[in-house]
C-alpha cells in the first residue's frame, strides 16, 4: 500500500517552525500554570538564597575580607549566580516528575515537535529564575547592596545573570532525562552545582584558596561569570571574564540542547 | 483481503535479557477492532508502545496505516491517537487544560481545541468537572479525561491498553457504545484487554498473546470452537475426590482438563450434548464419586484463554500454574 503524503512531510520549513514555537508556548503555558498552582515551591525557592545572603552578610561577612573593602557588593553578584543556578537545577526535578508521571509518554505520541516539551521546561524554568532573581535584588537593597555600574553594565550584568542559569537548565534537563526519578534528579543537580558555586569567587576571593584549588577556581565557568557580573554592577572596567562567560554561555547551550534533546528522542 | 490499517510482522523486542515480544504477526482492517488479549507480562503493553512510536522494535516490521513505526514516525504520530495504561494527564491543570493542550499539540486552531475539549469533556461526563484541577478527581474520572484526551486529535487509527480497566460497569458500556459508534465512523482499533466480554463484545478479531507470541488468532467464535462444541462442569461433593473425577472425566474431553479447588468444579471440553452428561454421570457413579451438580454449556472466551495460555485472564494465580511466566506488574519504562 502506498502511503498518503503526510501532513508532516508536506510542510515547509517555515510552517514548521511556527509550529515548532506553537508547541514551546504551549508547553510553557502548561509549565507556567503548575508554577501558579504551587506556589509554596516559589516561596521555598526564594526563601532559600535569602538565608544564604542574610548568613553571609551578617554571619560571616565580618571575617571576609574583600577588595574594596565592601563585603555587601561583593557578595551579592555571587548570590544572583548562585539563585540562577539551582532555579536551573529544577529543571531536572521538573522533567522527572514529567517523565514519572507517564505525561511524557503522552507527548512523544503527539505529532509535536520534539525539542519543545524540553524549550517549554527551561523557559518557565527561566521565567521562575527571572522572579527570583528580582526578589534577590529587592533583599540585597535591603541589606544594602547598591548598583554601581552605567545602566547598561548593570543590564547586561543582570542578562548574563539568567542567561547563564538557562544555559544550565539545558544541562539539567540532559541530567533529569537520564535519572529519570524526581528525588535522584534533586540530589543529581545539586551535586555539579555545590563544588562549582564553593569553589568560586561567590563568597570570598579566590586568593585565600589553597593553589591547587585556585588553579580550578579561576577557571571554571561559576568564578568567570560571576567575576564578569560583579565587575559590571561595581562599574569596574570589564576584564576578559566578560566574554569567557559569554562563551562559556554559549558553549553550553551548543553542546547541552543538543545532547538533551537526544536523551529525550531515546527515552 | 480488506486493506490493512495496522501490519505488524516478526516484531520482536527485549529489555535486556527478557523476551518481551519474541517474534509478533498481526494486521488490523480499517474500521475493524483488533482485541489483544493475553494475561499480565504478555507482552500487550510493548506491542502498544511500538506501534504508537514510543519504543523501537529490536527486528520485524510494523506500519500503520502504510506508514513504517520506525522511519515514519513523526507521521504516525499525526494520525494515531493513544490512552496508554495508565493515565497520562496533568495533575495541576483542569480537565479542560488537558484536553485544550493536547489539541494544541495536535495544531488545531484555538477555537477548534476550545470546541474540542468542550465536546470531549461532555462526551465523557465531565462537564461539571471540566475546570476542576485534574487532581481532584477519582480514578475512574482521571482515566475517562486520559481516554478523551486521546480523542481530542480525531485520530484515525486509535489505540487504548486496558481502557476499562478501573471504570464502572456504566461506564464502561458507554465506552463501548463509543467506540463501537467511532468504528463505524470509519475509525480502526486496537485495544489490549483482561476482560474477556469486552473483547467478545468490541473486537471483530481477538489475538491471544502470550509470552511475547500470539498464540491464537481469529473472531471471538472462531476461538470458541476451537475448544469444542461445548464445556462439561461437575461440582462434586468432595473436594478430596476432585482429582479422581478428573482422571475420570478425561476419557470424555477433548480439550485441556481445569481443576478449581474451591469451589469442587472440574470444567472438560467436549462435543456437547446430552449424551455427555449422562455419561459423565454414569462414569462417576460407578466410581462411587458423589456428584453435587453436573452441566454443559457453550464456551466462553474465559475457558477459551484458559486453555490456551494455561492461566485465567486478570487473575493471580497464573504464577502457580506457569511459573514460566513472570505475573507481576511493572512499572511504566
Ligand atoms: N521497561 C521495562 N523494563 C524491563 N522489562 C520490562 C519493561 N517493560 C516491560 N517489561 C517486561 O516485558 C514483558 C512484557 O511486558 P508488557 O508490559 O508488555 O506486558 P503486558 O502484557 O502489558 O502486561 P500487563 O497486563 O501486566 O499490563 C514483561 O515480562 C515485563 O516484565
Ligand atoms: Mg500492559
Amino acid at each position: 500500500m502506498v502511503a498518503p503524503k503526510s501532513q508532516h512531510s508536506s510542510l515547509n520549513f517555515g510552517q514548521r517552525i511556527s509550529l515548532g514555537v506553537s508547541d514551546i508556548v504551549g508547553i510553557t503555558y502548561r509549565n507556567l500554570i503548575h508554577m501558579v498552582r504551587t506556589p509554596q515551591l516559589l516561596v521555598f525557592s526564594g526563601i532559600q538564597p535569602i538565608m544564604f545572603v542574610l548568613l553571609f552578610r551578617y554571619v560571616f561577612g565580618g571575617a571576609i575580607a574583600t577588595p574594596g573593602g565592601n563585603y555587601v557588593d561583593y557578595l551579592l553578584p555571587g548570590i544572583f549566580i548562585q539563585t540562577s543556578l539551582f532555579g536551573g537545577a529544577s529543571t531536572a526535578v521538573g522533567l522527572s516528575e514529567d517523565l514519572k508521571g507517564g505525561i511524557i509518554d503522552r507527548f512523544r505520541a503527539l505529532p509535536m515537535s520534539r525539542s519543545a516539551v524540553l524549550a517549554g521546561r527551561t523557559i518557565a524554568d527561566l521565567a521562575r529564575n527571572i522572579l527570583v532573581v528580582v526578589l534577590m535584588l529587592l533583599v540585597g537593597f535591603l541589606v544594602g547592596f547598591r548598583f554601581h555600574g552605567s545602566a547598561a553594565q548593570n543590564i547586561v550584568g543582570m542578562v548574563l545573570v539568567v542567561a547563564f542559569g538557562y544555559a544550565f537548565s539545558w544541562v539539567f534537563a540532559a541530567v533529569g532525562l537520564m535519572v529519570k526519578d524526581p528525588e535522584t534528579a534533586q540530589i543529581a543537580g545539586f551535586l555539579p552545582i555545590f563544588p562549582l558555586v564553593f569553589a568560586s569567587s561567590a563568597f570570598v576571593p579566590v586568593k585565600t584558596m589553597p593553589i591547587w584549588l585556585q588553579d580550578f577556581a579561576n577557571v571554571q565557568p561559576v568564578s568567570v561569570t560571576i567575576d564578569a557580573v560583579r565587575d559590571l554592577v561595581t562599574g569596574v572596567p570589564v576584564g576578559s571574564w566578560l566574554w569567557q562567560s559569554g562563551l562559556w554561555t554559549l558553549g553550553i547551550l551548543v553542546v547541552f540542547i543538543p545532547l538533551a534533546v537526544y536523551r529525550y528522542r531515546h527515552i | 483481503m480488506a486493506e490493512a490499517v495496522i501490519e505488524v510482522d516478526g516484531i520482536e523486542k527485549s529489555y535486556k535479557t527478557n523476551r518481551a515480544l519474541a517474534g509478533v504477526s498481526l494486521r488490523v482492517e480499517r474500521a475493524t477492532v483488533l482485541g489483544l488479549l493475553g494475561p499480565n507480562g504478555a507482552g500487550k503493553t510493548t506491542l502498544v508502545r511500538i506501534l504508537s512510536t514510543l519504543l523501537k522494535p529490536d527486528a520485524g516490521r510494523a506500519t500503520v496505516a502504510g506508514y513504517d513505526v520506525v522511519e515514519d514516525a513523526e507521521a504516525i504520530r499525526s494520525i494515531i491517537g493513544l490512552a496508554g495504561q495508565y493515565a497520562a494527564v496533568d495533575e495541576l491543570l483542569t480537565g479542560r487544560e488537558n484536553l485544550e493542550l493536547v489539541g494544541r499539540l495536535y495544531h488545531l486552531s484555538r477555537i477548534e481545541r476550545r470546541n474540542r475539549a468542550e465536546e470531549v469533556l461532555e462526551r465523557f461526563s465531565l462537564t461539571n468537572a471540566g475546570d476542576r484541577p485534574v487532581k481532584t478527581y477519582s480514578g475512574g474520572m482521571r482515566r475517562r479525561l486520559d481516554l478523551g484526551a486521546s480523542l481530542v486529535g480525531r485520530p484515525e487509527v486509535l489505540i487504548l491498553d486496558e481502557p476499562t480497566t478501573g471504570l464502572d460497569p456504566r461506564t464502561r458500556i458507554e465506552l463501548w457504545q463509543y467506540i463501537e459508534a467511532l468504528v463505524r465512523d470509519g475509525t480502526t482499533l486496537l485495544l489490549t484487554t483482561q476482560y474477556l466480554e469486552e473483547a467478545d463484545r468490541l473486537a471483530h478479531r481477538i489475538a491471544v498473546i502470550d509470552g511475547g507470541k500470539v498464540i491464537a488468532e481469529g473472531t471471538g467464535d472462531e476461538l470458541k470452537t476451537q475448544l469444542g462444541g461445548a464445556v462439561l462442569e461437575v461440582v462434586v461433593a468432595d473436594s478430596r475426590k476432585l482429582k479422581e473425577a478428573a482422571r475420570w472425566l478425561e476419557r470424555l474431553g477433548e480439550g485441556r482438563i481445569r481443576l478449581d479447588e474451591t469451589r469442587r468444579l472440574v470444567t472438560v471440553g467436549t462435543e456437547g450434548g446430552a449424551r455427555v452428561v449422562v455419561e459423565a454421570g454414569q462414569l462417576l457413579v460407578e466410581a462411587g464419586i458423589e456428584i453435587d451438580d453436573i452441566g454443559v454449556r457453550r464456551p466462553s472466551l474465559d475457558d477459551v484463554f484458559l486453555s490456551l495460555t494455561g492461566h485465567a485472564a486478570g487473575d493471580g494465580s497464573e504464577t502457580e500454574e506457569n511459573p514460566k511466566q513472570g505475573g507481576t506488574r511493572h512499572g511504566r519504562a
